[in-house]
């Protein structure tokens, strides 16, 4: 049944990569990038079920951490083309 | 001092759950860092009532669980959506008042707006959220304010 | 039937249900027409994708600690994915990407 569940999710993760390859713009794919580590987050805890091992709820929590950090981080390089800038030293 | 105290047990609970080992060393190591954490924490005022709002604690018992029904209902709204073969979307910007005073009770209205599926804050212009919403009937549920109302007990019941 | 058995169906429905949101929010992505209304896909995979799955996988665990780590991962799936959906609305709100719209009611306050 965990099998099912991770079929479902590799399904969706095919369905977020082919808006990824299609685009048109930046921000569909960062929204597609952003649900592939949300699924990628599921399938992690699912797999870990899968094979009998869930330790692997660990790693998940790290990629869910990273996950969020790595959507803002992108979305601040594409409006500023830097990644340490403030707003308001930018609107200065 | 109650939120530092608060932050370190909280933290302290934390590092119990991701450890999953009780011996005397890793646990004694344990309460150090979420002290030392805690205490750095308070250094840059991240340890106070907007950092870790543990007075809202609650109010939130109170006000999850009807969020949590509000984002199925939407959710299933939204799924129905997307299978329908014809895609009946009707987007729509709106504008709602927030009449949270706290910042914290400002970011959980926002934010509650945003997980739910079918509207998500845009932008804030003063007092207000711009919110865009999937379909009309979204955006005039919205405006009627009865999340807004929610949230301003939210933050009130303190 | 035995408890266990009442919670395999249990946690057997929740999955399910869970992989099928994943699926439909994912074909939302694809089917939506504009880059604001695939973010209201998006949040449906956030909402009723992440919440059945792991409420499934913690009704398998049972009192274990791995329930409370999924419990962790499910607290910051909920609180991180607003931000996130939030920061794309707004990037995009600055960028200029004009949404396409039916109705306009910004002009006035509700």
């Amino acid at each position: 049944m965990f099998a099912a569940a991770a079929i479902g999710l590799l399904v969706a993760l095919g369905l977020c990569l082919v808006r990824i390859i299609k685009g048109p713009s930046v921000f569909d794919r960062v929204i597609a990038g952003n649900s592939v580590g949300t699924l990628s987050v599921l399938l992690l805890a699912v797999m870990g079920y899968v094979f009998g091992r869930p330790e692997f709820i660990d790693l998940a929590i790290t990629y869910a951490l990273l996950n969020v950090i790595g959507t803002v981080a992108v979305l601040k390089f594409f409006r500023y083309g830097d990644l340490g800038r403030d707003e308001e030293e930018v609107g200065q | 001092m109650g939120h530092v105290l608060s932050t370190a047990i909280v933290l302290l609970v934390f590092w119990l759950t991701l450890s999953g080992r009780y011996e005397q060393f890793l646990v004694t190591a344990g309460i150090i860092c979420s002290i030392f954490i805690a205490l750095l924490a308070a250094r840059m005022n991240l340890a106070d009532k907007e950092g870790h709002p543990i007075h809202l604690a609650i109010s939130a018992l109170a006000y999850w669980p009807w969020l949590v029904w509000q984002i199925i209902l939407s959710a299933i709204n939204v799924a129905k959506i997307i299978i329908n073969p014809a895609l009946p979307v009707s987007p729509t910007m709106t504008r709602v008042k927030m009449s949270q005073k706290t910042d914290v009770a400002r970011v959980t209205y926002a934010n509650s707006i945003t997980l739910t599926p079918g509207t998500i804050s845009v932008d804030i212009e003063g007092d207000d959220i711009i919110v865009h919403a999937i379909t009309r009937e979204n955006a005039i549920d919205l405006e009627g304010g009865s999340m807004d109302r929610r949230c301003a007990k939210f933050e009130g019941s303190v | 039937m035995s408890l266990d058995l009442i919670l395999d169906i249990v946690s057997w429905a929740l999955l399910l249900s869970g992989g099928f949101f994943c699926i439909v929010g994912a074909l939302g992505l694809l089917r939506m027409p504009d880059s604001f209304t695939r973010l209201h896909a998006a949040s449906v995979i956030d909402t009723l994708g992440v919440g059945p799955i792991i409420l499934g996988l913690m009704v398998q665990s049972g009192w274990t600690l791995t329930t409370a780590r999924l419990g962790i991962v499910l607290i910051l799936i909920f609180f991180t994915s607003p931000v996130a959906g939030h920061a794309i609305a707004r990037a995009m709100r600055h960028r200029d990407v004009k949404p396409i719209l039916s109705e306009d009611r910004t002009g006035e306050r509700h």
